[in-house]
C-alpha cells in the first residue's frame, strides 16, 4: 500500500522529518504517536501534497506508484485521504455541493460517469446513517461555523463518501469529547476492510481504545525511534514520551 | 407560445454568435472634437433639433469641467482630440484563420464554451458570411409589439418615438451630471431604447444581443430604459466572452425612468478587454449608470458582474424620489494583473419610506487595485428610510489591494443606515483543502470565489448566472499557488 524510505522534509531550514521509515500494507491500521512538534502533522501534509514543504528527499510509494509524482488531487483522487486536524472553511460554498464535485472528480479518475443528483443524495443517506451523522451538516458551507466536533465528524463523513484505500487521520481526536470521540471511530472502524489502510496521527492513547491498531510508532525529531504493537500505546500512556526522549539520547 | 419560445431561443444564441458586424462602407470624420463635429455627429444622424441642442449644450458644458480625480485609479493622461467621435468603421479582419490568434485567447473561449464561428468573430477572424435571419428577428419584434412594447437602437427611437426620447433624455443624468457623462451626451453614437407600457410585464429578459439594427457596443453607448406605471422589465447587458475592441476610451451613459409601481431589473456582465499580463493595452471604462425610481412604491436593480477593463470607473445609482421606492445595487467587481476598479453605487433617498441595499463583493488578485466607493444619502423629508450596505473584500494573494470609501449622510432622526464590511483572504489551505478532496486548483479556486459572491450571483437571471460563475474562474486563472 505504502512504503515510505528515509523521508526528510523541512520548512525553512528547519529540519522536520529526518529520514522517516513505514511500511503500511493493505488492510492494516498504523498508529503514529508522538509529542507536539515531532513531525507528525508534516507526515500527513507531506503524504498528502500540501506545498511549502522545501529539500523534500526520500522514496514513498503508494499502490506502486512514486507517490512524489503525482498533484495533490490526483493523490486523492488515487485513493489517498486526509483528515485534517483543522478542517479549513469556505463560506458560502455548500457541503453538499463540495461534496458532490469531490465524489464526481473521484468517479471521472476511475473513468465513472458522474452520480446524478438523486444517486447521491442517496449516497449521502447511507453514509449518514451508516455513521449515525445529523442531517444538518450536508446544507451548511464547507466547515463554516462547525464547532471543532462537528468539523471532525465532517472529515470522517468525507471519508465514507470516498471511500478512500490509505486514510490518514491526523489528530481526529484533538478537541473532541467523548460521543464525538466514539462517533469518529465508529466510523473508522466500520469503514475498516482488507483492501483499506489507516494511518491513526494522534498524540493521546484514548482513541487508540476505540480504533485498535495493528501497529504503533513513536515519531520523535522527525524519526520513527520506536515501533511495536498496541501494548506500545500504553505504555507511552503510563511513562509519558520522556521515556523515548531519555532513550533516544 | 413554446414554439415562439424556441424561435426566441435560437434568435438569440445567433443573434449573440454573429453580433459582430463589420460595415467597411461606413463613413468617417476627422479625428477630433468641436462644435461642428457634433454639428457632423448630429447631422449624419439626422435627428431632430432638439437632439443637436443636447448635444451642443453638454458640449459647451463639457468644456468648462475637469476631469475628474477623486477615484483611487491612476488614469493615464487621455488626448480627448485623438479620437474619431463618429462610427469610426471597426478595423477589417486582424487575422485570415484562428491559428494566427493567441493561443491563451482561445483557451479562455473554449473554457466558456463558446462555439467555433463566434471565436473566429471575438477574435477579430475573417468571417465569410453574417448570418442574419430576418424574419426570426421579426417575430420577435412583433410579440414585444403586441404589448406595446419598444425595444430598438437608441437612434431609431429618435427618429420613431423622438417625443419619448425628448421627455427622458436627461432625466436621471443631466448632461453636466459629470465630465464622461458630459462628453457621452455630445457625441454618443448609439445605444439601447426601451420603453415599457402601463401596466405591461415585459414577457422576457430584453437583451443587447437582442437588439435590432444596432451594431456592436459603441465606444460612447446611451441606453434609455422607461417603465411606465405598474410595469416590470429585466434588462441585460453585455456578454461574458471577452471582447476585443480597438477603442481604448469609453464612456457610457444608462439612464433607467420608473414610474408608479414599475421595476426594473438592470443586469450586466462586463468583460471587456483587461490588458495583458504586463498591464498594457485594455479598455478604460467609464460608465454612468443611474436609475431615477419616480413613481411611488417603484423599484429599480443593478447587478453587475465586472470583470474586465484596465480602469473601470462605475456607480450605478439610484434616486429614490417616490415614496416607498426601493434601490438595490449587488456588484462583483474582479480585478486581476494590473487592473484597477473604483465601483460603487449612490442610494439618494427623497421620498419617504425608502429602501435601499447595497451588496458589493470585490475580488482583488495580481497587483491589482479594487476600490468600493458608496454614498448614502438621506435627505432630511426621506422619514422613516432605511439602507443596509454590505462590502467585502476577498483578495487572492499579498500584492493586491482592496479598499472600502463608504460615505453616509442622514438627514433625518427617523432612519437607520447600516454598514458592514469584511476583508479576507484565500488562504493557500482552503486551496489544498479542495485538492485533498480530488478537486484541482483552477476548480477550487472557482468554487471559493463564487461561493463568496453567491449572494450576488444569484440575483443574475439563471442563464446569465451560469456564465458569470465560468467568467470568475477563468478571471481568476493563476493568481494563486
Amino acid at each position: 500500500m505504502l512504503t515510505i524510505k528515509n523521508l526528510k522534509a523541512s520548512v525553512e531550514d528547519k529540519e522536520i522529518l529526518r529520514g522517516l521509515n513505514l511500511d503500511v500494507k493493505a488492510g492494516e491500521v498504523h498508529a503514529i504517536m508522538g509529542p507536539n512538534g515531532s513531525g507528525k502533522s508534516t507526515l500527513g501534509n507531506v503524504l498528502s501534497g500540501k506545498e511549502g514543504y522545501d529539500d523534500l528527499d526520500g522514496e514513498v510509494e503508494f499502490l506502486g506508484e512514486d507517490l512524489f509524482e503525482l498533484a495533490a488531487e490526483d493523490r486523492a483522487k488515487k485513493g489517498l485521504f486526509l483528515g485534517f486536524q483543522y478542517p479549513v472553511e469556505i463560506p458560502g460554498v455548500p457541503m453538499v455541493n463540495f461534496l458532490k464535485a469531490s465524489v464526481n472528480e473521484h468517479r471521472k479518475f476511475k473513468g465513472l460517469e458522474p452520480l446524478s443528483a438523486s444517486e447521491f443524495l442517496k449516497l449521502m443517506r447511507e453514509k449518514k446513517e451508516m455513521l449515525h451523522l445529523d442531517s444538518q451538516l450536508t446544507n451548511r458551507s464547507v466547515n463554516e461555523g462547525f464547532s471543532g466536533g462537528e468539523k471532525k465528524k465532517n472529515e470522517i463523513f468525507q471519508m465514507a463518501m470516498l471511500e478512500p484505500k490509505l486514510a490518514i487521520l491526523d489528530e481526529t481526536d484533538s478537541g473532541l469529547d467523548i460521543d464525538a470521540l466514539k462517533i469518529v471511530a465508529d466510523g473508522v472502524n466500520a469503514l475498516k476492510n482488507p483492501e483499506r489502510s489507516t494511518i491513526v496521527i494522534t498524540h493521546y492513547q484514548r482513541l487508540l481504545e476505540y480504533i485498535v491498531p495493528d501497529f504503533v510508532h513513536v515519531l520523535y525529531q522527525g524519526q520513527i525511534v520506536k515501533s511495536g504493537g498496541k501494548e506500545l500505546a500504553l505504555e507511552l500512556e503510563e511513562k509519558g514520551y520522556d521515556w523515548i526522549k531519555k532513550e533516544t539520547v | 407560445m413554446e414554439e415562439q419560445d424556441k424561435i426566441l431561443h435560437e434568435v438569440t444564441s445567433q443573434e449573440y454568435k454573429y453580433g459582430f458586424t463589420t460595415d467597411l462602407e461606413m463613413d468617417t470624420i476627422p479625428k477630433g472634437l468641436n462644435e461642428d463635429v457634433i454639428r457632423m455627429i448630429s447631422a449624419k444622424k439626422e435627428e431632430p433639433e432638439f437632439m443637436l441642442q443636447f448635444r451642443l449644450d453638454a458640449y459647451r458644458k463639457w468644456l468648462k469641467m475637469p476631469m475628474p480625480e477623486w477615484a483611487y485609479l491612476k488614469i493615464p493622461p487621455i488626448d480627448f482630440q485623438d479620437i474619431i467621435y463618429y462610427a469610426a468603421p471597426k478595423k477589417k479582419a486582424e487575422y485570415e484563420s484562428l491559428d494566427e490568434v493567441d493561443p491563451e485567447l482561445l483557451e479562455t473561449f473554449n473554457k466558456l464554451g463558446i462555439p467555433l464561428e463566434e471565436q473566429k468573430v471575438l477574435a477579430g477572424v475573417a468571417v465569410d458570411a453574417v448570418i442574419d435571419s430576418v424574419s426570426v428577428k421579426t417575430t420577435f419584434k412583433e410579440t414585444l409589439a403586441e404589448k406595446g412594447i419598444i425595444f430598438c437602437s437608441f437612434s431609431e427611437a429618435v427618429q420613431e418615438h423622438p417625443d419619448l426620447v425628448k421627455k427622458y433624455i436627461g432625466m436621471a443624468v443631466p448632461v453636466a451630471d459629470n465630465f464622461f457623462a458630459a462628453l457621452n451626451s455630445a457625441v454618443f453614437s448609439d445605444g439601447s431604447f426601451c420603453f415599457i407600457p402601463k401596466g405591461v410585464k415585459c414577457p422576457m429578459e430584453l437583451s443587447t444581443y437582442f437588439r435590432i439594427n444596432a451594431a456592436g457596443t459603441g465606444q460612447f453607448e446611451r441606453t434609455l430604459i422607461i417603465a411606465e406605471d405598474e410595469s416590470y422589465v429585466s434588462y441585460l447587458e453585455g456578454c461574458t466572452a471577452p471582447m476585443r475592441d480597438e477603442n481604448q476610451l469609453h464612456a457610457a451613459v444608462v439612464e433607467i425612468i420608473a414610474l408608479d409601481r414599475a421595476e426594473v431589473k438592470y443586469s450586466t456582465v462586463q468583460n471587456w478587454y483587461p490588458g495583458d499580463k504586463q498591464g498594457k493595452g485594455g479598455v478604460y471604462n467609464f460608465v454612468t449608470k443611474r436609475g431615477i425610481c419616480r413613481g411611488e412604491s417603484s423599484k429599480i436593480s443593478w447587478t453587475q458582474v465586472e470583470t474586465g477593463s484596465a480602469i473601470t470607473w462605475k456607480y450605478p445609482s439610484c434616486i429614490l424620489m417616490g415614496d416607498n421606492s426601493v434601490g438595490e445595487f449587488n456588484s462583483v467587481a474582479v480585478t486581476n494583473n494590473f487592473q484597477q476598479a473604483d465601483t460603487g453605487t449612490k442610494m439618494i433617498h427623497i421620498g419617504k419610506n425608502t429602501k435601499s441595499t447595497i451588496i458589493s463583493k470585490g475580488i482583488s488578485a495580481g497587483k491589482s487595485d479594487n476600490s468600493y466607493r458608496g454614498l448614502v444619502k438621506v435627505l432630511p423629508g426621506a422619514v422613516n428610510s432605511r439602507n443596509f450596505s454590505q462590502c467585502d473584500s476577498l483578495l487572492l494573494g499579498s500584492t493586491c489591494g482592496a479598499h472600502t470609501f463608504p460615505y453616509v449622510e442622514v438627514g433625518n432622526k427617523s432612519s437607520i443606515v447600516e454598514h458592514e464590511a469584511t476583508t479576507s483572504k484565500i488562504g493557500e489551505d482552503q486551496i489544498f483543502y479542495c485538492n485533498q478532496r480530488g478537486i484541482s486548483t483552477e476548480d477550487a479556486i472557482g468554487m471559493i470565489v463564487n461561493g463568496y459572491a453567491k449572494e450576488v450571483l444569484n440575483k443574475l437571471p439563471m442563464e446569465f448566472a451560469v456564465e458569470a460563475q465560468k467568467l470568475l474562474q477563468i478571471s481568476l486563472e493563476g493568481s494563486v499557488g
